[in-house]
Formats: structure tokens, sequence, C-alpha cells
């Protein structure tokens, strides 16, 4: 009797014990690769520029982090159902998105581009009249193309690479996406015909960059992320990871 | 009970999705049938080659993925156009552009080989005596297959089709994936937009408990037109 009392001891103790060890704190991004802020090398690891940025946050903040892949559509219900911490997957801050989470304030901010064929002849948003543009679903580009752009099919894909892959096919005349996420894609052997044509600004609909999501109620977190922010830009370890990535500003100026 | 404050703003594009389903749905079932019954007839009567070609192709689709045949049908032929720009101008890229002709192909070729094999089935349970006594009649092979052969066929797979019209209607969703919003992809559109998850998804398949509703309705009423030697 007693063996088995000390046994279920130990279980409840050691139970007790992995709960309050688990001060991890889980960082969900989109499953599928984002290239060049996030994507898994051959041997599973996450490599790119955010995960580098999160990861210096993580060791700003004193915390320990993993990365939870999450599919993109589900990725702000894991967040309020508590499957994760925080997003770090290149979510743009808008007041859609803040009325179900918070945000920290940004750790990068890079306009949107409109790509097409380089033999097309796009100069405005009023060339695209009676073409089809193709958007990721439930993005601000999605958005944007929904709103801005008169007289146009706007096609809506579940995943990045398929829209480019449909431009490269020529099932749609042009695609609104991240500036950054295109580079990879532009060059590519399937890109190479592409350009962009133009740079898309819009305060209202793509919001004011890129933050962690963070749930509504853990202020705490969100405190801790602002500072964490501010303390990698102030003591260069954003610079020398930017460096590693963009020729240009990807902080995106001031606030 | 949750919270429909979004329902009014996706109302319109919920109705345009369902007819998307509906149409994907039609057009597949109606000539998916049309192509089961020469599927199904052939490897009955022979010849031999050509019942084993259509034995292969049933084989074929029922053994893997529909949602790999569509991506093959799309993405894959897609990804084939740039090699050969003179398709561009050519008066078949309206069509090649758009993803409805693939999601639709997609689905007829499925429900042919499914339904073909349950054709098979269904003109081999024919008794033979009562084609015999149609050709005695002096009936011709086509007339005997029109008028008999083939209603007899049918009336005893009946509620075998219902059950596949029914599965079908719920393999439409994949569509959504090659960028068709049918109910199930608004559903989704509303799910990443409004953030929440469980509403949209009951919604959702209330509608298609609706729709299989009708359809069973619908295939009662054609088994009852059609009168059964199995009943007194």
């Amino acid at each position: 009797m007693k063996i088995i009392k000390s046994i279920i001891a130990a279980a409840v103790l050691s139970a007790a014990a992995m709960s309050t060890a688990q001060a991890e704190l889980r960082l969900g991004l989109d499953s599928a690769p984002y290239e060049p802020f996030y994507a898994r090398t051959a041997g599973g690891e996450w490599k790119g520029f955010e995960i580098e940025v999160g990861e210096a946050l993580c060791k700003a903040m004193n915390e320990e982090c993993v990365w939870v892949p999450i599919a993109w559509d589900g990725i702000i219900p894991a967040l309020t159902s508590n499957k994760i911490d925080a997003i770090v997957a290149s979510m743009s801050i808008t007041e859609e998105r803040m009325k179900t989470i918070d945000f920290s304030n940004k750790y990068y901010n890079t306009p949107a581009a409109l790509i097409a064929p380089k033999a097309s002849e796009i100069k405005s948003l009023d060339d695209l009249k009676g073409k089809t543009v193709g958007v990721q679903v439930s993005t601000t580009h999605a958005n944007f193309a929904e709103a801005k752009i008169p007289g146009a099919t706007v096609k809506t894909y579940q995943d990045f690479n398929e829209h480019n892959q449909d431009l490269f096919a020529g099932r749609v005349d042009a695609i609104v996406a991240d500036s950054l996420a295109l580079e990879p894609f532009l060059k590519s052997k399937e890109g190479e015909g592409m350009e962009v044509k133009l740079t898309l600004k819009d305060e209202a609909i793509f919001g004011l960059g890129v933050g962690a999501g963070v749930r509504k109620a853990d202020t705490e977190l969100k405190d801790k992320f602002n500072k964490a922010i501010a303390q990698i830009l102030e003591d260069g370890t954003y610079d020398e990871i930017a460096k590693k990535y963009f020729a240009f500003d990807i902080y995106g100026g001031a606030n | 009970m949750g919270e429909w404050y979004w329902l009014p703003d996706y109302g319109w594009r919920f109705v345009e999705g369902i007819w998307v389903t509906l149409e994907l749905l039609g057009i597949a079932l109606f000539f998916g049938f049309l192509l089961a019954i020469p599927i199904g007839l052939v490897q009955v009567t022979g010849p031999r080659w050509l019942g084993a070609i259509a034995r292969g192709y049933c084989t074929m689709i029922r053994g893997t993925p529909l949602l790999i045949q569509l991506w093959l049908l799309y993405y894959g032929l897609g990804s084939l156009f740039p090699y050969f720009p003179e398709l561009r101008n050519s008066f078949i890229w309206p069509i090649l552009r758009e993803a409805f002709p693939y999601a639709a192909f997609a689905f007829i070729l499925s429900v042919a080989a499914y339904e073909g094999h349950i054709m098979r089935g269904a003109f081999a349970s024919v008794p033979k005596g009562e084609l015999e006594a149609a050709r005695a009649m002096g009936m011709g092979r086509f007339t005997v297959l029109r008028r008999i052969w083939l209603p007899r066929a049918i009336q005893n797979v009946l509620p075998t089709l219902a059950g596949e019209a029914v599965l079908t209607l719920k393999s439409v969703p994949l569509a959504s994936t090659i960028t068709i919003f049918d109910v199930f992809g608004v559903g989704g559109i509303v799910r990443q937009e409004t953030y929440r998850i469980y509403e949209p998804l009951i919604f959702v398949g209330f509608i298609y408990l609706l729709i299989t509703a009708v359809l069973v309705v619908l295939f009662r009423w054609l088994e009852n037109r059609v009168p059964s030697a199995n009943r007194a």
C-alpha cells in the first residue's frame, strides 16, 4: 500500500513540476515557408530573418522559445485557444486583427508590391481593369485587391506559392503580395520573367508593419516583447541580423 | 449559441457558394453518369481489351485520392503551359485559365470511375433470361439495351447511386484548394476574416445537411417512379 501511495505521490509531484517547468514560450509561425523570413532547412531546422529576430527577442526576454508551425488560417485561433503564446509569423498589425488579438510594436515593415510579367503594360492600378489578380486568402494584400483595384477579378489562393505558380502558368495577370516575400520568387527560374510593377502604400489596409501577436489578456508578454524589441534595436543585434538578409532598412524607420 | 453577427455580411457570398457547389455537383453527376454507362457496359459485354481498359481506369481513379487528381490536372498541367507560349493565343486559353473547368473535369472523371464500377455490377445482375426474351421478341441489340438492360440495371442500383451522389457532394470542397470557392470555401473565408471557428463550420455543415436531404428526397422520388420487380 505504502509503495502505491508513494508512486502516486511521486506522479503527482512530477506532474506539478512539469506544469511549472513549462516556462517555454511557444512562438507560432506559418507551416508553409515564407522566405526570406522563415523556412525549414532539409534538416528540419527553422532559418530566416524572422527566426533570428525571434530568437534574439527571446534572448533579450530571457525566455526559452520553441517554434510551433501552424497552418496560416488557424494561427490566430491557435493563439486564442492557448496552443501557442505568441505569433511571430510576419503578421501585419491591422485593426481587424486587433479586434481579436493584440500586437507588440512592429519589428519590421515592408511595402506591398504588385508583380506581373515584364512584357505586360501595367503602370497604374487602373491598367488592371478586366485583368485577374492573384492574392493569398485572408491577407492585407487580399483586402487591398478587393477594395482598391477597380474592375479586376480577384483570384484567391490558399497558399503563397500557389499564386506564384499560377502567375508563371499565366492564369493570373498579376499578384499582390509582400515585396520582400516575392524576392526569392523573382529570382527563381519561374519568376525571372516577372518584375515589380507597382509598390503599394495604404496604411489603413496594410497596417503598421509586422508585430508579434499576443493574446489580449497577456499584457505582460506584450510589454516584454516591446522592451525586447527596443533593446535589440538599440544594442545593434537587430541591425546585425538585418544586414545579413537585406540591403536596405527593413525596420522601415521610426514608428 | 455562438456569435452570428457575421452572417448577414456574408449571406450573398454563401448564396454564390451554394450555387457553385450545386453547379459542380450537377455537372459531375450528370456527365459522370453518362460516362459510367459505357464504362460499366464494356466490362460486361466486352470486347475484352476495352473491358480491361475500363477496369484499369476504374482501379486507377478509385485507387488515388481525388485531391491529387485535382492538383495534377490544375497545377500539373498549368506548370507546362509556359513551355507552349502559342497556347496563350489559342481559342481554348480562356478555358485553360479558369479553375472551374479543371474542377468539373476532375469530378466527372471521379464520378465516372466510381459509378462505372457500380454499373458493371448492375449490368451483370440483370438476369440473362430477360435479355434473351427481349431478343426473341425481335428487339435489336441497342433496343434491348435502351428498353430492358439499362433500365433494369439502374433500377437495381438506384440506392447505391444515391449514396455515391451524397459522397460526391462532400468531395466538392476540395475545389476550394484550386481557388473555387464553394460553400466550404466561403466558410473558410469567414473563418479567416472573423477568426470565429465553430459558427461558420456549423453553418456550412448545416448547409451540406440540407443539400443531402434534398438529394435523398430526389432519389427517393426517382426510385418510386421506377417500378421495381422486387416490390409487391
